[in-house]
């Protein structure tokens, strides 16, 4: 993103303490760190980790709405899903271009995810079956992003923050759109009610797990914290989405598939918040490692994409190839 | 800088409207600078944010050095007499 053409050039710094202690003083300092300033080593693969997933949600996290944009309801149903997954595939192309800044090439991150090696939001591993989903996505799965997306805008790592504000500013309209169309279902006929209550059933704790592992075993997020790339930890952040998602259940008539949920006084140093139940962390663990209901179509879908578009590709070179000879030649 | 797929980086510079500048807003890979601009239209401006781009092969930008910031741009920080609150102007002047 900015003047990747630099990289590369410069060599990696010694990492002894004096180094250390200084880079941890301009991030202590608040300030950013940019592509071609000297960072620790962990730092940078810290963040080509982090951004390179994110991308790669983005870009799989088009397949499951764009499944439903054929069979949208209405044209204005439609040109708001359209645009919305439009958005996603440019999400995931400033998330990209950050991670590239710092020396990562684009084609490895594609690799890394046609092969299965890369991870991405394991909420996409599940299945769209029906229309009210695309609502609940929008509201819940987009609710869920946002909420993570946010602090992401003051992360330490400049092209990151960057993308993210960008990011953030577009997403907005994703979450009201979705929990507009939950709402009109809620509005409707009791079997339309039902599909809404269905969905919110199936995503509810799903999207509780896109916060990540609870924070006595998430093992990233303690450097990460003090390195102000993150700026929650996970469990915070999904207390927050439980906290601002439940009241927005009740208003249109729903309930959140959890008998343990209740309001407690206490929480949130005094302010209130909900207790909610045992999020089934084997389930998350098991739809990471591959074996979700949805992890082999994502990933031939990718592929199939990556395929089919390479004559495309090939067509753009060979062009651009022709081009630069004959203005050589003239 | 061209990748392995020979899909040269373009960075991306967009004017929000005539009179003010380009500002530069992300980057993009393209096979030449007309699928550059074309690619950079579909991704950066979906929501008016310009009426101008501009395209620029991430290899041909040429940056200071950050090394070097401390030496180039630190001097000007005891210059404090480039500024007009440096001098001294009797009040009944009025603005000036
Ligand atoms: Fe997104
Ligand atoms: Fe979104």
């Amino acid at each position: 993103m900015y003047s990747q053409g630099l990289i590369g050039a410069d060599s990696q710094p010694v990492e002894d303490q004096a180094f250390l202690d200084a880079f941890q003083r301009r991030i202590d300092a608040e300030e950013k760190i940019e592509p071609n300033d000297p960072m620790p080593m962990a730092y940078r693969n810290t963040l080509v980790r982090m951004i390179g997933q994110h991308a790669h949600s983005e870009i799989v996290g088009m397949l499951p709405e764009g499944n439903w944009i054929t069979r949208a309801p209405s044209l204005r149903r439609k040109v708001a899903l359209l645009a919305k997954v439009q958005d996603e595939g440019g999400h995931g192309l400033y998330l990209y271009s950050a991670a590239e800044t710092l020396g990562v090439s684009r084609e490895q991150m594609t690799e890394e995810l046609l092969s299965g090696e890369a991870k991405y939001s394991s909420i996409f591993n599940y299945p769209t079956p029906t229309w009210a989903d695309i609502g609940t996505i929008g509201w819940l799965v987009d609710g869920a992003a946002i909420m993570n997306q946010v602090p992401l805008c003051r992360c330490s790592y400049g092209p990151y923050a960057r993308a993210m504000i960008r990011v953030c500013k577009e997403e907005s309209f994703h979450q009201r759109q979705g929990y507009e169309l939950v709402k009109s279902l809620c509005e409707g006929s009791a079997d339309q009610k039902a599909m809404a209550q269905d969905s919110l059933n199936r995503w509810w704790w799903p999207s509780l797990m896109m916060f990540g592992p609870p924070d006595t075993d998430s093992q990233h997020s303690d450097q990460s914290m003090k390195w102000k790339i993150k700026r929650f930890t996970n469990d915070e952040l999904r207390q927050k989405f439980v906290d601002a998602t439940v009241p927005q259940a009740e208003l249109i008539g729903l309930s959140m598939p959890d008998p343990d949920l209740k309001w407690n006084e206490e929480k949130n140093n005094g302010q209130g918040g909900y207790d909610f139940g045992e999020i089934d962390w084997d389930e998350f663990w098991r739809v990471v490692n591959g074996h979700g209901m949805m992890n082999k179509d994502r990933i031939a879908a990718r592929k199939k994409a990556w395929e089919e578009g390479a004559w495309v590709r090939d067509a753009a070179k060979a062009y651009a190839a022709k081009q630069k000879q004959r203005t050589a030649a003239a | 800088m061209t990748n392995e797929s020979g899909m040269p980086l373009w960075e991306v510079f967009i004017r929000p409207r005539a009179g003010l500048h380009h500002k530069h807003v992300g980057s993009l890979h393209a096979s030449d600078s007309t699928m550059a601009v074309q690619a950079a239209r579909d991704v950066y401006t979906r929501r008016e944010e310009g009426d101008s781009i501009w395209v620029v092969a991430s290899a041909d930008i040429h940056a200071s050095d950050p090394a070097r910031s401390a030496e180039n741009f630190d001097p000007a920080s005891d210059k404090v007499y480039r500024h007009p609150s440096f001098y001294d102007i009797p009040d009944e002047v009025g603005h000036m």
